[in-house]
C-alpha cells in the first residue's frame, strides 16, 4: 500500500480496519462523527424550519389542550383554593379525627370568606362530585354565612343545617381538601372510597361506567367484525374490476364520506323505525305480523347498523389499496401447483392481504371506540357508548376532571390495545395505503 | 424429435380459437401436437396470441373453440389443480409470505403428503437447483437469478409430465440469461418431462427448443426445429423475425418446379428457391441471409446470377465484418465476412458484385 499517504480517503480505511475500538478520523484528524454532522448540519437545520410551522400548529391546537384536559383528570383545586383553613386542617389531622373547634371556626371562616367572594358555588360543585346532593348544603349555608358568623360555630352551623354533622360529608371534604386526586379514576371504573378512605365498589344502581366500557368495546368490535365482513368483497371486487367499472363502484363506496351526516342519519331514522320502510316490508311480506314490528332504531341494534355503514370505507380502503398490490399470478401459481380456490385464497391470497386488513381493522375500532354523534342520535338509551358519557359530563354536568378522567381511561385503553397489537402482528406491516 | 403425427401427441389443440370480447379472435383456429419428452417454444411478438395459448393450456382461459387434450384426454373442463401442470411465471410468483421451503412444501401439502416425504422432495428439488442452502430464506432475500431457480424447483417438486414457462428469464440479465437457458435444458433432458415454453426472445428460442412454434396475428406461421426456421423459412414474417434478414422485392421471371428466377424492381436478376409462390409474374419477397451473400466469384456457384452493389460503410464487430451495401435501389443490404486472415477488406465507395447460392436466396410471399 504504497499510495496510503497521498489518498485522503486511505486514512479512513486503515483507521476502520485497524484497531476498532478507535473512533474514525478524517484525513486531517477530526472525528469522522462531528465532521459529518456539521457537513449535514445546514440541510438538517433547513428541514427543521420547513416543519417548524406545523409543529408549533400542533403544540398550541393539540399538545397544550390535551395535556390540560389530561391535567385536570387529576387536578382540581375548586375545594382546597377556595377554603384554604380547613384544608389545611385537614392536611394535619389523621383520617377519621372527630372535628374539633378549631376545625368548625376553620370551617365557619372558609364558608363565610367563600360566600363573600362568591366562590361558594365552585366549593359545592367540587363537594358535589364527590358525594352527590351536596352543592345546596354549601350555597344555601353561604347565603346565610355571607354577612358574618358569630361562635360558636358548630351550633350555629348545625342550627343552618343538621347535614354539616355528618361523618361522610367530613369524610368528603377531607378527599377533596387536596388538589391532587385520584377519585375522578376511581369514580371511572365504579369505586369510591367510604368514611375510612377504603376504595369500595359504588352502590349497585349507580353503576355505570364499567358497564359503558365493556358496551364500547364489545360493540366495536362487533362492528370492526362486520365491516371486516361486508368490506373484504367489495375490496376485491375493487381490487380486480377494470378500472373504468372500480371508479364507479369506488365512488359508490366513498358517497357516505360525501353525504351530511344529518341526512344519513334521518334516512336510517326512515328505514329502520317502526313505521318505517323496512318494517312496513316485513308486514307486507308477511315475515312479522302487523304488532310485533321491529325494534332496529333507538337501541343497540341502530347504533350497530349506523356505524358499521359509517365506518365500512375504513375498513374498504386500506383493504383495497393492498388487494391492489398483489398480483394475480400468485393465486394462479397456487392453483397451478394443485390448490383448489378455496385453498387457494385461505393459504395464498389472504395471508397477504392482512397488512391492510390490520390497517383496516384498526382504524375502525379506534373510531369505533371514540364514536358519539351516531350512537347519540340512534342509539336510544342502550345504544349510548362511553363518548356520550363523557359529551354529558363535559356539556351538561360540567364536570370536566370526570370526562377527563374517562377519555384519559379511554386513551389508555386504546393504546395498551395498540401495543397488543404491535406484539401480535407487529405495527410495521401496517399499510394504510 | 418425437413425431406425433401418429396420434401420440401428449399435448393436442384442436381447432383452438379464443377471443375475450367477441368481436375479435385472438387465437384463430390453432392447432399444435406436442410430443411426450419434448421442448416447444412458443415465440412471437407481443399480442401474437402465444401467453393466451399457454394459459389456454393451464387452465386460467377457456377456449372459445375447439379442444384442448392432455395425455389423450380432453381438459378443456378440467380446473387447473387437477391438471397437474407445473409452472413457472414471468414475475416467478414466489409466495412472499412463505419461505423457500414453505414455497417448495405447498404442492406437496395440497396433495396430502406425509411430512417426512415432503422434506425429501423439497431437499431433492432444492439440490436439483443447487439451492439446497436457502431453504429458510423469505424470496425478498434472494436475487433474480436465485428466484428463477425456486421457481423453477418449486414447479418441478410435484413430477409433473408437462411444464409451462411464461418468459421465465425475461427479467434476468443478459449473462445470467444465458447461464439460465443452459440449466433449463439440462434438467429437461435429465427428467425428461415434456416443455412448452413462451418467449418473444428468438435467441432463447433456438438455444433451448426442439421444434419452435412462431405466432403471428394468432396463428402458427412455422412450427419447426430451429435449424429449419432459420435456413428454410416458409414466410416473410418468419424470415423477418428469426435473425438477420436481406429482403429484396421482385416480380417472377420463370419457374421451373422450385428453382425461380427473379426480376428485382431495378432491372437486376437473381436466382432463388421458390417456397410459396405458385406462379409466374407474381409478385414475392426474396429473402437471403446476410452470412450467405457471396462477393468473390470462386465462392459462387458455376453459373449464378450476380448483381451490381455499392458498399456504404463496413463495420468491425471483432469476429466479423458487416458491411451495408446499397442494392437494386435498397440501402440496407447487409452483407457479413468472417474476420479471417486473408479476407479481402472492403471499403466504403467500392464496387462489387454479390452472389448466393439459390437455396439461400428464398422467394417468399410479398410483403
Amino acid at each position: 500500500m504504497a499510495n496510503t499517504a497521498l489518498d485522503p480517503h486511505a486514512a479512513i480505511t486503515t483507521t476502520a480496519s485497524g484497531v476498532a475500538t478507535q473512533p474514525l478520523t478524517t484525513a486531517d484528524g477530526k472525528p469522522l462523527v462531528r465532521a459529518l454532522a456539521r457537513s449535514q448540519s445546514r440541510a438538517r437545520r433547513k428541514a427543521f424550519l420547513l416543519v417548524l410551522p406545523l409543529l408549533a400548529f400542533i403544540v398550541i391546537t393539540f399538545v397544550v389542550p390535551i395535556g390540560q384536559m389530561l391535567q385536570r383528570s387529576f387536578h382540581n383545586d375548586g375545594f382546597s383554593a377556595n377554603m384554604p383553613n380547613i384544608s389545611a386542617w385537614f392536611a394535619q389531622t389523621e383520617r377519621g379525627t372527630q372535628p374539633d373547634d378549631a376545625a368548625w371556626q376553620a370551617l365557619a371562616a372558609d364558608l363565610q370568606a367563600s360566600a363573600e367572594a362568591r366562590n361558594i358555588g365552585v366549593v359545592g360543585t367540587r363537594v358535589n362530585y364527590d358525594m352527590p346532593g351536596t352543592r345546596s348544603l354549601f350555597t344555601s349555608t353561604g347565603r346565610k354565612v355571607r354577612k358574618g358568623i358569630e361562635p360558636p360555630y358548630r351550633e350555629t352551623l348545625l342550627e343552618i343545617d343538621e347535614e354539616w354533622a355528618d361523618p361522610q360529608l367530613w369524610a368528603t371534604m377531607r378527599e377533596v381538601s387536596t388538589p391532587y386526586t385520584a377519585n375522578f379514576y376511581l369514580a371511572s371504573v365504579d369505586r369510591t372510597r367510604d368514611a375510612d378512605g377504603n376504595i369500595q365498589q359504588v352502590d349497585e344502581n349507580q353503576r355505570v361506567y364499567l358497564m359503558l366500557f365493556w358496551r364500547t368495546f364489545w360493540l366495536s368490535g362487533l362492528i370492526t367484525a362486520l365491516t371486516f365482513v361486508l368490506g373484504f368483497p367489495i375490496a376485491h371486487l375493487l381490487a380486480t374490476l377494470p378500472m373504468r367499472k372500480s371508479n364507479l363502484l369506488m365512488i359508490l363506496v366513498l358517497l357516505p364520506f360525501w353525504t351530511s351526516l344529518l341526512v344519513r342519519t334521518t334516512s336510517w331514522m326512515v328505514l329502520l323505525q317502526q313505521q318505517g320502510v323496512i318494517n312496513d316490508i316485513l308486514v307486507w311480506l308477511g315475515v312479522i305480523g302487523g304488532g310485533q314490528r321491529l325494534q332496529m332504531i333507538y337501541n343497540q341494534a341502530g347504533t350497530i347498523i349506523a356505524m358499521t355503514h359509517i365506518l365500512l370505507p375504513f375498513m374498504i380502503l386500506p383493504l383495497y389499496s393492498v388487494m391492489r398490490t398483489i398480483n394475480p399470478s400468485y393465486v394462479r401459481a397456487a392453483r397451478s401447483l394443485g390448490a383448489t380456490s378455496w385453498t387457494a385464497f385461505r393459504r395464498i391470497y389472504f395471508p397477504q392481504t392482512l397488512p391492510g386488513l390490520g390497517a383496516g381493522a384498526m382504524l375502525v375500532f379506534i373510531l369505533a371506540v371514540g364514536y358519539y354523534i351516531t350512537p347519540a342520535l340512534v342509539g336510544g338509551s342502550s345504544g349510548q357508548l362511553i363518548s356520550n358519557m363523557i359529551a354529558q359530563h363535559m356539556t351538561s354536568t360540567l364536570n370536566w376532571s370526570m370526562a377527563a378522567a374517562l377519555a384519559a381511561l379511554l386513551l389508555g385503553a386504546v393504546l395498551v390495545l395498540y401495543w397488543l397489537y404491535d406484539r401480535l402482528v407487529g405495527v410495521d406491516n401496517l399499510k394504510l395505503g | 424429435m418425437l413425431d406425433d403425427r401418429h396420434g401420440e401427441a401428449f399435448v393436442a389443440f384442436e381447432h383452438v380459437q379464443k377471443s375475450y370480447d367477441g368481436q375479435t379472435l385472438v387465437v384463430k383456429d390453432l392447432n399444435l401436437s406436442i410430443g411426450k419428452g419434448e421442448f416447444v417454444t412458443m415465440l412471437g411478438p407481443s399480442g401474437s396470441g402465444k401467453t393466451t395459448c399457454l394459459m389456454m393450456l393451464a387452465g386460467f382461459e377457456t377456449a372459445t373453440h375447439g379442444e384442448i387434450r392432455l395425455d389423450g384426454k380432453p381438459i378443456n373442463q378440467v380446473p387447473p389443480h387437477k391438471r397437474g401442470i407445473g409452472m413457472v411465471f414471468q414475475n416467478y410468483a414466489l409466495f412472499p409470505h412463505m419461505t423457500v421451503g414453505e414455497n417448495l412444501s405447498f404442492p406437496l401439502e395440497v396433495r396430502g403428503m406425509p411430512r417426512d416425504e415432503r422434506e425429501t422432495r423439497v431437499k431433492r428439488a432444492l439440490d436439483m437447483v443447487q439451492m439446497g442452502k436457502f431453504i429458510n430464506r423469505r424470496p425478498a432475500q434472494l436475487s433474480g437469478g436465485q428466484q428463477q431457480r425456486i421457481a423453477l424447483a418449486r414447479a418441478l417438486v410435484f413430477d409433473p409430465q408437462l411444464v409451462l414457462m411464461d418468459e421465465p428469464l425475461g427479467a434476468l440479465d443478459k449473462q445470467l440469461r444465458e447461464h439460465m437457458q443452459f440449466e433449463i435444458k439440462h434438467l429437461h433432458e435429465q427428467l425428461g418431462i415434456t416443455v412448452v415454453y413462451v418467449t418473444h426472445d428468438q435467441g432463447e428460442a433456438l438455444t433451448m427448443s426442439d421444434r419452435v412454434a412462431v405466432f403471428n396475428d394468432g396463428r402458427i406461421q412455422q412450427l419447426a426445429p430451429p435449424a429449419e426456421l432459420y435456413e428454410r423459412p416458409q414466410n416473410s414474417f418468419v424470415a423477418g423475425f428469426i435473425g438477420e434478414n436481406n429482403a429484396l422485392a421482385g416480380t417472377i421471371e420463370q419457374l421451373d418446379g422450385e428453382k425461380a428466377l427473379v426480376r428485382l424492381d431495378d432491372g437486376g436478376l437473381i436466382d432463388a428457391t421458390a417456397v410459396n409462390i405458385r406462379e409466374k409474374g407474381q409478385r414475392t419477397t426474396v429473402s437471403i441471409r446476410p452470412e450467405r451473400v457471396e462477393f468473390k466469384p470462386e465462392m459462387m456457384p458455376h453459373g449464378a446470377h450476380t448483381i451490381e452493389a455499392q458498399v456504404i460503410e463496413v463495420i468491425y464487430m471483432g469476429d466479423i465484418l458487416r458491411a451495408r451495401l446499397r442494392v437494386a435501389g435498397s440501402e440496407n443490404f447487409v452483407m457479413k465476412m468472417r474476420n479471417t486472415i486473408g479476407q479481402t477488406h472492403l471499403h466504403a465507395g467500392q464496387s462489387v458484385r454479390i452472389g448466393w447460392h439459390p437455396e439461400d436466396a428464398r422467394a417468399l410471399d410479398p410483403v
